[in-house]
């Protein structure tokens, strides 16, 4: 579901970055931000030009020892992938794709990953895109070019700008040089699997994964329609140092005994399931809207209980992804009640939700602060 | 190191201002008497001094809420302060300013085992997140040295760090939510029990922002399962070479050290005498490597830490063998700062980042600067993160000094931003290191953030004097940018 043709630049400097949008603001025209443009369908934008950052790709700098890459934000996430794996490094917050998903094509972006603040069933562990986004450059919608953050790993001069960028879809400012953290990658991994719980004790065997000594880096449960199977998955990842794995694994399977039968599955196996879970492969041929809900992981499960449809658990029951005819509000209500809150991936109506009052009028106060004519992905955020 | 210069107007209206703070928090809520504001003239950075106009110590987030809408109302700066532990002058008070201590909100308002965290009151310290829950087998993972005094809304002010956050990161990656207070009395929930929140990354925003947003009252935070097994070792260089090439040796085998100190000989020497933590006195540089997990691991990853030192030439191996001794190793690290305080009437603490692949060079630069200016520096480091901690020697008492251990302190900042790094890597800003923010942000950079000062703080009356060199208006900021001459957008309405 693309956007209808509008003109596209294809900016390669930051000075042609900076020029475009003080040129196209200066004509009162708005501007729509792009990567590779694969989240395109998350939240309509109402734009006069594409702006796309696939023309600024480059690597500018990667130290391994130093655990610090920086690169224009263009660079696709694939090539970054294979560069740090040949120094045995990683991007951890496991970046996902969501290409199947959406059913669209193109190759995601380094910036859009951080733009959207992605980030895959390590989050548990190793946090969100936002915790490992270490500086940037970039040209706000004033068309100032500015930088903020830093190219070394631990720092807190001046505002955390980053935070502010990362899950900002592009409304505050275009970047166009990150800078990130990169962690050496596990050297193996295992996965315990569970079958047939239900979605409650399901949970409630991830906390118990969760709150033991087990280090565990991936917790989901697949209701057997997520599953393709005529039973429930639930899964537990740990990765690291081969006698730290194996140990954990005969800890963490002890501990969970009182849950059935378990299963192992060897390295291989165990990343091409996450690989799975991280794209959300069940529910990328469902026509159904997809809902993606973030709440208190406790709770992940009364909102399968409280909404119609089929669901499948991520972040230890911290991710709920939903397929639902439900509609919107009542979907949004019940994660508001919950603790959380709800994006719309696919189908119609707004992807956002909406803010309360003092929190809204922060929002826009802040928003205007960088780009006070909207020129950025306007309507983007819009609850 | 100039403040703002203080309104005689302001002074002069101080019986009325405290009469206004008793009405809001009356009892013992207002501190006014001359004497009695003399604890809260300063916070960990003593070498600054000021004797605010007075102390309002609310109880409720309605309190703090009616408290900064009067100051608001009547022109009143406002200095929020925690434990008033800030190694960069976060809480230094005004002469013309009120400081609101948030000391009485102490307790702990729910442990929330399922979802891994708890919520807790700003004034509870550091430490006493990690004892309301380590019964239950969790802790709060960062700890600053100053973890039994400063406080969990400090550290969100501050995004403080500890010897910890190379494997598990600083304030900011372990929290969830908070409520804080507006300028302006709003109250506004940031984030909450999930792992992200609706809306931009205000928590991220705030935390670091060193009090010039916001007021911190509740704060929503992760705790983590306490680790099987931690286990230390020492390692004793000839060379600081020798140490430094160790370090990344060790992150490029794929390790993450739970902890990965360096300490110089000046250090080394100092500890020992101060703690008799079985330091090797003639080391170069000592390395403490700590690793935590399963049992497994931390026995495997000792193998690999122990081989890849010896082939670095490391003549002093220890490896604890006992909690006690592990807490032992560390002694030595953990006083650093007051062993060196014997050593010398007056240290200066500095925090610069740099690449830690430029340790060596850094080094040798600083002790040649010392020597310029006639000043000893001993060295403590994260040298997991290349975060610098050189502790400049000098005497208060001496005049003079204090200027030169300032402009040496400069100069090493300096050179941080100069190899590549950054001012601070956990101190903060604060007003120690506020006139040094142009050699690392352009005027434009720094415009870009005091914006977002203006967001959440369009009067410029929460913390002012700290972190921004110049104090520009709102309005002004708000103007669009000329770019070579020319407006970007000329033909636009500007506000």
């Amino acid at each position: 579901m693309l956007a209808a043709a509008i003109p596209a630049r294809l900016p390669t400097s930051l000075e042609e970055v900076q020029a475009l949008v003080a040129e196209t603001g200066a004509h009162g025209r708005r501007i729509e931000v792009v990567g590779g443009g694969t989240k395109r369908g998350i939240g309509p934008v109402t734009a006069d030009v594409t702006l796309s950052l696939a023309g600024l790709d480059k690597v500018i700098d990667y130290a391994p020892e130093e655990l610090v890459l920086t690169a224009q934000a263009g660079a696709r996430l694939a090539d970054l992938e294979r560069l740090v794996a040949a120094q045995g490094q990683m991007l951890a917050f496991e970046p996902p794709r969501w290409t199947k998903l959406l059913g669209v094509s193109g190759e995601p972006t380094l910036g859009g990953a951080l733009a959207a603040n992605l980030s895959g069933p390590r989050r548990i562990r190793a946090g969100a895109a936002r915790d490992h986004f270490l500086g940037f450059q970039g040209v706000s919608g004033r068309g100032e070019v500015f930088k903020a953050g830093g190219k070394v790993v631990k720092n807190v001069t001046g505002y955390d700008l980053m935070k502010l960028m990362a899950g900002s879809w592009g409304t505050l400012a275009v970047l166009t040089e990150v800078t990130i953290k990169v962690l050496p990658a596990p050297r193996t991994e295992a996965t315990l699997m569970l079958f047939g719980l239900a979605d409650a004790q399901a949970c409630e065997a991830m906390a118990q994964a969760m709150n033991g000594p087990f280090e565990v880096s991936g917790a989901a449960h697949l209701p057997p329609f997520a599953a393709g199977a005529e039973m429930a998955v639930t899964a537990l990842r740990l990765e690291g140092f081969e006698a730290s794995v194996a140990a954990r694994v005969e800890g963490l399977a002890a501990a969970l005994k009182g849950f059935g039968r378990l299963e192992t599955l060897d390295a291989p196996h165990s990343r091409e399931f996450w690989g799975g879970v991280r794209e959300v492969d069940a529910f990328a041929r469902d026509q159904r809207p997809l809902w993606r809900l973030s709440l208190p992981p406790a709770l992940g499960w009364r909102v399968a209980e409280a909404l119609p449809g089929d669901v499948l658990y991520d972040w230890a029951g911290g991710l709920v992804w939903l397929l639902t005819e439900a509609e919107g509000p009542r979907v949004r209500t019940a994660a508001r009640d919950l603790g959380g809150h709800a994006m719309k991936l696919r189908g119609p109506g707004p992807a956002f939700d909406s803010l309360p009052g003092p929190l809204a009028a922060l929002t826009s106060r802040v928003k205007a602060a960088f780009d006070p004519l909207d020129l950025l992905n306007p309507g983007r955020m819009a609850g | 190191m100039r403040m703002p210069a203080p309104e005689p107007a302001l002074i002069a209206r101080k019986a009325e201002i405290v009469r206004a703070l008793r009405r809001i928090v009356p009892g013992e809520g207002v501190v006014s008497d001359p004497d009695e504001l003399v604890p809260f003239e300063s916070d960990g950075l003593s070498a600054y001094r000021q004797t605010p106009l007075a102390v309002v110590l609310p109880e409720t987030t309605q309190q703090v809420a009616e408290v900064l809408k009067w100051c608001q109302a009547e022109g009143v700066k406002v200095v929020p302060r925690g434990a008033g532990t800030s190694l960069s002058g976060g809480a230094l008070p005004l002469a013309d300013g009120v400081v609101l201590g948030m000391a009485k909100f102490n307790r702990i308002l729910e442990v929330d085992h399922a979802n891994r965290c708890a919520v807790v009151q700003p004034g509870v310290t550091n430490l006493g997140v990690t004892t309301a829950v380590e019964a239950d087998g969790f802790y709060y993972a960062p700890d600053p040295s100053s973890q039994i005094a400063c406080t969990i809304g400090g550290n969100v002010a501050e995004n403080s760090g500890g010897v910890h956050c190379l494997k598990y990161g600083l304030t900011t990656n372990n929290l969830l939510g908070c409520e804080i207070v507006l300028m302006n009395g709003e109250v506004v929930r940031l984030g909450g029990k999930a792992f992200d929140a609706a809306g931009y990354d205000l928590l991220g925003l705030v935390t670091g922002s060193e009090g010039l947003l916001g007021v911190v009252t509740e704060v929503t935070v992760r705790i983590l399962p306490k680790p099987e097994t931690a286990r230390a070792l020492l390692l004793g260089f000839p060379s600081v070479e020798a140490a430094g090439s160790t370090v990344g040796d060790i992150i490029a085998a794929g390790v993450i050290p739970a902890g990965l100190e360096m300490m110089d000989n000046p250090a080394i020497r100092a500890a020992e005498a101060f703690v008799g933590a079985g330091y090797p006195v003639d080391a170069a540089a000592l390395l403490i490597v700590e690793l935590d997990g399963p049992e497994a691991e931390c026995a495997e990853l000792t193998g690999h830490v122990r081989a890849l030192a010896t082939a670095r030439g490391a003549d002093f191996v220890r490896v604890s063998h006992s909690e006690a001794e592990r807490l032992a190793f560390w002694a030595g690290r953990k006083a650093a700062f007051p062993a060196v305080g014997r050593i010398a009437p007056d240290y200066y603490c500095m925090d610069g980042t740099i690449p830690r692949g430029k340790l060596p060079k850094v080094l040798s630069a600083i002790s040649q600067m010392g020597e310029a200016f006639g000043l000893g520096v001993a060295n403590v480091f994260h040298a997991g993160d290349g975060n610098l901690h050189p502790l400049i020697l000098y005497d208060a008492d001496k005049p003079g000094d204090l200027e030169k251990a300032e402009a040496f302190g400069a100069e090493i900042l300096k050179l941080c931003v100069a190899v590549g790094g950054v001012l601070t890597g956990e101190h903060g800003v604060g007003v120690e290191k506020r006139d040094l923010m142009g050699t690392m942000f352009d005027p434009t950079d720094l415009a870009c953030q005091q914006r977002v000062k203006c967001a959440f703080d369009p009067s410029l009356l929460l913390n002012p004097g700290k972190v921004f060199p110049t104090l520009h208006r709102c309005a002004e900021l708000g103007r669009m940018h000329v770019h070579k001459g020319k407006l970007a957008f000329p033909d636009l309405p500007r506000f």
